[in-house]
């Protein structure tokens, strides 16, 4: 018996044919777009591992190669030296489509206002730690942006491989079903509707000879 | 165009002040919330992309992350601070996984 009440008409039935044509077809498409949604995620995810861990590291060893460098030199004037940095760094968003999700792809600028490298004091006044560090953290920092752009990525196809799995799940198992149980008992109730129908005609005609030539059998 | 945000103690976001990033040293957790609200609001001339925030303050300031998961931007990225990594970033990728997957099969 169908959970929702459904008409047994052969208007419902044809409907309902419809329907389940049209669900099949999509809980298709969907598993084939959960598919290749997963290959590409695990993919990212894969990247991501790599460049969470070279950031680690690398960020580490900035920080360790910073600390040396306030170890030099005063707080104040470790302070001052990275006070007013040269150069500004902006960043270009632009979007790139993976299987109908948009994902950011970051592309960043830096602007400095001349070319004497990126150091942001002069040379006199500072320690040599203090370049190290700078320019231990300028390499980790390519890391970084890319790391930010992939776990983005991975965030975002993340949350629409979810919404395509109950998707897939709720037609594979809830709305299929239905639909072809409502088919099964529409088509036997008019079945059944048939065949009394032929049992009543039969049993008119029956009368009716009866009563025209008192034919009795 | 879009900036770059970095928040996180005093010591761990000096050097990224050097290289241009526009940072943001608190002391304490509800400091970091505050900064945090306020970068992120809507109607502002340049945007925010990307906050790298210290993994210290990622535990207090989870419902404020949780909240920029789905959407392209900000994207909000845990760093290791100064004493160590605390294998915070680990377990974000762990829980997309876990999301996408429906089982952790990493």
């Amino acid at each position: 018996m169908p959970k929702s009440a459904v008409t047994p008409t052969r208007m419902v039935l044809n409907q309902l044919k419809g329907r389940l044509r049209t669900a099949s077809r999509g809980h298709k498409l969907l598993k084939d777009k959960r598919d290749e949604e997963m290959r590409q995620f695990m993919d990212i995810v894969r990247r991501n591992k790599v460049l969470r861990e070279k950031v680690d590291e690398g960020l580490s060893g900035a920080f360790a190669a910073m600390s040396m460098a306030s170890a030099v030199m005063s707080p104040e004037m470790l302070e001052q030296s990275l006070l007013y940095a040269r150069q500004r760094m902006e960043l270009d968003v632009s979007h790139k489509n993976i299987m109908s999700v948009n994902v950011p792809v970051y592309d960043f600028k830096s602007e400095s206002p001349d070319q004497n490298g990126q150091l942001p004091y002069g040379f006199a006044q500072t320690s040599g730690e203090l370049d190290d560090a700078l320019s231990r953290l300028y390499a980790v920092f390519e890391d970084m942006l890319e790391l930010a752009q992939v776990e983005k990525t991975m965030q975002l196809l993340a949350e629409d491989i979810e919404k395509t799995r109950r998707r897939v799940n709720a037609l594979e198992y809830v709305m299929i079903p239905e639909l072809q149980e409502n088919i099964r008992y529409i088509t036997m109730k008019l079945a059944e509707n048939e065949s009394s129908t032929k049992v009543r005609l039969m049993k008119v005609k029956e009368m009716v000879l009866q009563d025209a030539h008192h034919y009795e059998q | 165009m879009y900036k770059i945000a970095v928040i996180g103690g005093p010591d761990t976001v000096i050097g990224f002040k050097a290289l241009g990033l526009d940072t943001f040293p608190v002391r304490e957790a509800a400091e970091a919330h505050e900064i945090f609200k306020r970068i992120t609001k809507a109607d502002q001339p340049d945007e925010y992309a990307i906050i790298y925030l210290e993994e210290d303050l990622a535990q207090a300031l989870k419902a404020d992350i949780d909240r920029f998961k789905d959407v392209p931007r900000p994207a909000v990225i845990l760093i290791p601070g100064k004493d160590g990594s605390l294998g915070l970033g680990q377990s974000a990728l762990q829980a997309a996984v876990e999301r996408a997957v429906g089982a952790n099969i990493l």
